[in-house]
């Protein structure tokens, strides 16, 4: 009953179509088989070939489907993320103990890096946020949104606590710190704007489905999978060779998550300080921060004629805000055009627009080809789709570039308000929480109940009392 | 400007301003939360391959980030038609109906060819081998009963956040499905 599945069968039911490589076309054989053909797809519903009818008993083996990791680790994830800060916040405000810090940023860098691969993953999450509040067709996974959730709102009370020994990029960065040295105060400044924008970026491109940016140039990711894109690998190794140098380059200049979780921690209840008690002013602890948070006392200048200076050029900036934000939201419509690129059904629609009017290609087609073929099945449809993502793209990126303005405008602003410090104390923002000042301060040596604030053994290899006044 | 004060019922300016962000910010943070959780759901997603838009374009095989694809060519046994001439496994126009690589169409012989009784050959896929080139699928799908499609193995499958296929996808095909449901099988051939 079965039709020979010859070569004649292989043309005939190639004929209409011309993408592949086929046989040469037979035109009286094809004619037969597609009558055979036609009349058995009556019986046999859609099959080219009927199924066989076998005389053994063999049986049809099951398409096999393996499974992927079970549905309650993605709780098991969570619970182990709330657990971690938990502990990390303990080991910062309670023990003060940096080992504690060094122990838990091991196992973070074993479960959230090497084992789960870096995904899911609290900088990520941003993305999936975005893009369930302007796609309303995304429903974002509660677990996602856990990671999400969760370290910000820690950031309100206890300041970046995930930072310090949860995030497994960041214990990467902290463990292969060598020897610090200090970046400028202009381009710490400078380039801690970055991860604002950065953060921006991100949201407009996953907010209008464009891009995961932040997924697609996470430098650390493709360490963790021991694979992934050429240049990423690069990046990550680069970043990292870096990180020997400069503390936790990524965290500090391109994090955009670490920009949300500074923003909760400079309002943040409780905040990390140097010492137990009370500070000495010895000084012992200047150099100890290689994060550049750790600044020193400042007391505010009241000569009247400074404090007007200060007062007339603190209302300039604020009264530049609005201007930059506007200037920068026009400048951030030449780069709308850019951003829309990025987006395949945006991409794909130019192409097809162009070549409106050139006739299909036959033959073998790369796989841009066949996307416009696609395209091309439902043009008109396909092409008002783009346009509708490319308007949300345009309004999108006037609304990053008022943002890039934002940022600029407030780090100006906060440049040059007073801040008044009395004793050496962490920048809660810039403050990572790694707790490496602690063992700097003769206060905390006391606490620890060493005799009279002395470690026996100095901490640094260098001795104590030359650096004493 | 006065002195900053220790003492909580008459709080500095400054202080009076963080606490005012803060209550802010977790009053923000709660309606965010509120906002989305309203539309998220408790399960998971991964990724997967919609068989019935996939133009077998090739870019599984080239594009996922692990060294091999997570996507790999898998068996719709009950459409295929145990065909002596399969034109997923063989070239157009083979030389011969054997199991010479001059006549396979799989550039990694991941599909093996058994006989189980006159006229009829099982075609299995050995996934340790398959590359996910769609090679074989392209041949079924055209001219056989399409029994041959891709999917994502979730037993390799990292979950991207974001699926790096997915983006070159020239069919449009890769969707996020629930993780409880996590493949799309094909139940019925491509017609004539």
């Amino acid at each position: 009953m079965r039709p020979d599945a010859n070569e004649s069968g292989l043309t005939a039911a190639g004929g209409p179509e011309n993408r592949a490589a086929r046989p040469r076309f037979n035109p009286t054989l094809s004619l037969s088989v597609l009558i055979l053909l036609l009349i058995s797809t009556v019986a046999l519903a859609q099959q080219r070939f009927p199924p066989p009818d076998f005389e053994s008993g063999h049986k049809l083996p099951l398409t096999t489907t393996p499974a992927g990791r079970a549905f309650i680790y993605e709780y098991v994830d969570v619970a182990v993320l709330a657990a971690c800060i938990a502990i990390s916040v303990f080991l910062i405000y309670r023990k003060r103990s940096r080992a504690g810090l060094v122990g838990l940023s091991l196992f973070s860098l074993a479960y959230f890096g090497f084992y789960r691969k870096g995904c899911v993953c609290a900088i990520g999450s941003v993305q999936n946020i975005a893009l369930a509040l302007f796609e309303p067709g995304y429903a974002v996974p509660v677990s996602v949104l856990a990671f999400f959730i969760l370290p910000l709102a820690v950031s309100l009370f206890f300041g970046r606590s995930f930072c310090a020994g949860v995030c497994p990029h960041g214990a990467l960065q902290d463990l292969v710190l060598l020897k610090p040295i200090k970046v400028p105060a202009w381009l710490e400044q400078a380039l801690s704007t970055l991860p604002f924008i950065y953060l921006g970026a991100g949201v407009l491109l996953a907010g209008t489905g464009s891009a995961f940016l932040i997924c697609q140039y996470d430098p650390f990711v493709p360490v963790f999978r021991l694979s992934g894109r050429a240049l990423m690998v690069i990046a990550g190794v680069a970043l990292l060779a870096l990180g020997m140098f400069v503390g936790r380059p990524y965290c500090r200049f391109l994090c955009p998550y670490g920009a949300l979780l500074k923003a909760g921690a400079m309002v943040s209840r409780w905040r990390v300080t140097v010492t137990p008690d009370n500070c000495t002013q010895c000084r012992l602890c200047e150099t100890s921060c290689p994060f550049g948070a750790l600044r020193e006392p400042e007391e505010v200048q009241t000569t009247p004629s400074v404090l007007r200076q200060d007062r007339r050029r603190l209302a300039f900036l604020i009264a530049l805000l609005p201007v930059l934000v506007l200037g920068c939201a026009w400048v951030g419509d030449f780069f709308s055009g850019a951003a829309a690129a990025l987006n395949p059904t945006v991409s794909l629609a130019d192409r097809l627009a162009a070549e409106k009017e050139t006739p299909a290609k036959s033959g073998a087609l790369s796989p841009d080809d066949l996307a416009l073929d696609r395209a091309r099945q439902n043009a008109d449809e396909f092409l008002r789709n783009a346009e509708a993502i490319r308007k949300r793209i345009t309004t999108g990126s006037r609304i990053f570039g008022g943002w890039v303005g934002l940022v600029i405008g407030l780090k100006l602003v906060g440049l040059s308000v007073h801040r008044r410090r009395k004793d050496y104390e962490p920048t809660p923002g810039d403050c990572l929480a790694c707790a490496r000042c602690f063992e700097f301060c003769p206060s905390e040596l006391v606490r620890r109940g060493f005799p009279n604030g002395f470690a026996s053994q100095p901490l640094d290899g260098s001795p104590l009392e030359p650096a004493l006044k | 400007m006065s002195p900053p004060s220790s003492n909580p019922n008459n709080p500095s300016r400054r202080q009076f301003l963080k606490d005012g962000a803060r209550i802010a910010a977790a009053a923000g943070l709660g309606g965010l939360m509120g906002s989305i959780a309203m539309r998220s759901s408790a399960m998971n997603t991964v990724w997967q391959i919609d068989p019935q838009k996939c133009v077998r374009c090739g870019n599984c095989a080239t594009h996922c980030v692990l060294e091999q694809s997570a996507v790999k060519c898998v068996h719709a046994y009950a459409i295929c038609g145990y065909c002596q001439l399969c034109t997923g496994y063989f070239e157009p126009e083979p030389n011969d109906l054997n199991t010479g690589a001059e006549n396979c169409l799989c550039p990694t012989a991941a599909i093996k060819r058994t006989f189980v009784e006159d006229p009829y050959f099982e075609y299995t896929i050995d996934e340790r081998l398959c590359i996910g080139c769609a090679k074989c699928v392209e041949g079924c799908n055209r001219f056989g009963n399409g029994s041959l499609f891709l999917q994502v193995r979730h037993d390799r499958c990292v979950n991207c956040n974001e699926c790096a296929i997915s983006k070159v996808c020239a069919g449009d095909a890769f969707r996020r499905v629930p993780a409880n449901a996590p493949y799309l099988l094909k139940t019925t051939s491509h017609g004539l």
